[in-house]
């Protein structure tokens, strides 16, 4: 195994997107994301990059496009008022079948909200974040380690599916600083991109990338089409951790740090005698509704824990199929639950179930 | 540790200053009188020397620091009785500067008083383990950016080399060929390694002079 080195989440993002053959980079900084920035204003010209600090977050995202318009892997990366700014570009991207990678750190809102961390935008993040009909992949890291495999998979899976893949982090994995091992990462070679606008060299007809379609009877057909493929990416892409949810009465939802947290107050319920499990979705979208269902057979209550007021929960229950209650329990604002009040909440429900 | 009037700590981002910073105003609050601590990061608004505000009440330490320090307003400055630390001359002062070059720009308005003063430690922390100074090569690179942006040169390397939570000894004994190549290199001493509480015991008789950070921040 390789060295580890102690990395910062926002800078193990920047160095996985290096090695899996990110060479363009744009973005505009905002706390508590911009050593990602950083990173690659220091890295990028060494290895041959782009780093370009744009004029503005809508600047950033609309040179994503040319670079994914022009086959290249690419990325940029905000906290959660500067991806609101990103919603055009992240519609166009969809509408044009572009590649790309897209990091959200998210901070305290709505509005210019705060510096510390939170998960409230995962509305915005599975539900869209622009205009129209379509989806983007949704990776939601909960360490180091997977803040940098997921930069990678996030690539792999944007150049399959020919879709935005977005990392959906808080501030808490952007800031904190874990060991983490780079070199491991295993680089798939990029997938050819004959749809790519990289000149015809009078040999071929024009590529054309565009989102424009005056046609409805087209427009129709190419939303079917990308729904078609997303039905595709929900069979066969979902990723999720589950812990002790085989005999559990009481099943967390927790994504992310909550997910972190969520695990010690697991641990402790389980020393109470009291049986919990957790089911950590990576993938937002798709959902993994499949374990949340198998649960449900012999779950009796369920408990979803994010650092927001209640977004996911709506999920769970969707893929529960609502057969028993599910409660939140929650911060919101930058403020993090701890082990003890996740604790707290399972105590709680547990004396309900008896 | 013998503690000139002012220990300027600098170095790559996220190289462990802060934490630094705070042990040594405890350590030099044990050996004098008069003592502050100088929070002068204007890059990160997270992980602050302000976040110990009330053990260095307890201990007499005075903090100079911005207002805006851990207070979630992501503004860079500077604090108000910053011309303190050069001005009262029977303070002893810990440094702790923001990271990399941009961080040193503020330590740039205090260089004509405290060159003219001479009575400083200019020390660079380096930490093998973070990604931009795996080599004494690259850590010399940052070590010169510093120094240019804040015109005073380094008298001293502090070896801080740490992987978090999964430190071992085997890790901090190995950093320290790193920490005499970086040294070595820019011809100066290297002043200290340090080492976490609880590993102190296993590498007191090992690693000569060995720094012991009793208090350590723990991550969420």
């Amino acid at each position: 195994m390789a060295d580890k080195i102690l990395m910062k989440g926002n800078e193990a993002i920047a160095a996985a997107a290096i090695k899996a053959g990110c060479l363009h980079y744009f973005g505009y900084p905002i706390t508590p994301q911009t050593e990602i920035a950083a990173y690659m204003a220091k890295v990028m010209p060494k290895v041959g990059g782009t780093f370009l600090q744009a004029e503005s977050e809508i600047a950033a995202i609309n040179m994503v496009y040319g670079v994914a318009s022009a086959g290249k892997r690419v990325m940029t990366s905000s906290s959660s008022p500067g991806v609101s700014l990103k919603g055009e570009g992240l519609s166009y991207l969809a509408g044009s079948d572009l590649p790309s990678l897209i990091v959200n750190v998210q901070r305290g809102g709505p509005g210019l909200g705060g510096i510390q961390p939170s998960q409230s935008d995962y509305f915005q993040s599975t539900r869209g974040g622009g205009h129209g009909d379509y989806h983007m992949i949704v990776l939601a890291p909960a360490s180091v380690q997977e803040m940098a495999e997921l930069t990678v998979k996030g690539f792999e899976l944007a150049d399959t599916y020919r879709m935005t893949a977005m990392i959906l982090a808080d501030g808490t994995m952007g800031q904190m600083m874990e060991p983490v091992s780079i070199d491991d990462l295993e680089i798939k070679p990029a997938p050819e991109k004959p749809w790519a606008t990289t000149g015809t060299k009078m040999e071929r007809e024009h590529n054309i990338v565009n989102s424009l379609s005056l046609v409805p009877e087209e427009l129709e057909e190419l939303n079917f089409k990308r729904y078609d493929r997303y039905k595709v990416i929900e069979e066969n892409e979902t990723m999720y951790e589950e812990y002790k949810v085989d005999d559990a009465d009481i099943v967390i939802a927790a994504f992310g740090i909550a997910a972190r947290v969520s695990k010690n107050a697991v641990d402790e319920a389980r020393k109470l005698g009291i049986k919990v499990g957790l089911i950590r979705p990576i993938t937002l979208w798709p959902f993994p509704k499949a374990p949340f269902k198998k649960a449900a057979e012999h779950a009796k209550a369920f408990i979803s824990v994010e650092l927001n007021m209640g977004q996911m929960i709506e999920d769970v229950q969707l893929a529960t199929e609502s057969k028993c209650p599910v409660t939140l329990c929650n911060r919101a604002g930058g403020m993090i639950p701890d082990p003890e009040q996740v604790l707290n909440a399972i105590k709680e429900v547990n004396g309900g179930i008896k | 540790m013998n503690y000139k009037r002012l220990t300027i700590l600098c170095g790559h981002y996220g190289s462990g200053k802060t934490n630094i910073a705070v042990n040594m105003a405890f350590d030099l609050a044990s050996q004098r009188d008069h003592v502050a601590i100088a929070d002068l990061d204007i890059v990160n608004p997270y992980f602050r020397s302000k976040d110990s505000e009330d053990e260095f009440k307890e201990k007499g330490i005075r903090l100079i620091c911005s207002d805006f320090a851990s207070s979630n307003v992501d503004l860079p400055s500077m604090p108000a009785d910053l011309y303190s630390i050069t001005d009262d001359k029977t303070m002893s002062v810990i440094m702790d500067i923001g990271g990399d070059d941009r961080g040193a720009y503020a330590l740039g308005r205090l260089r004509d008083a405290i060159r003219i003063e001479n009575d400083y430690e200019m020390l660079m922390v380096v930490n093998k383990f973070r990604p931009l100074t795996p080599d004494a090569e690259s850590t010399i690179e940052v070590m010169r950016e510093i120094e240019a942006a804040c015109g005073i040169p380094f008298t001293g390397i502090i070896n801080n080399s740490n992987l978090a939570v999964e430190t071992s000894a085997d890790d901090v004994l190995s950093s320290v060929k790193y920490a005499e190549e970086v040294a070595s290199l820019a011809n100066l001493p290297l002043v200290l390694t340090t080492v976490e509480d609880h590993l102190y015991d296993d590498l007191k008789d090992k690693i000569s002079p060995l720094f012991r950070l009793k208090l350590q921040k723990k991550p969420i």
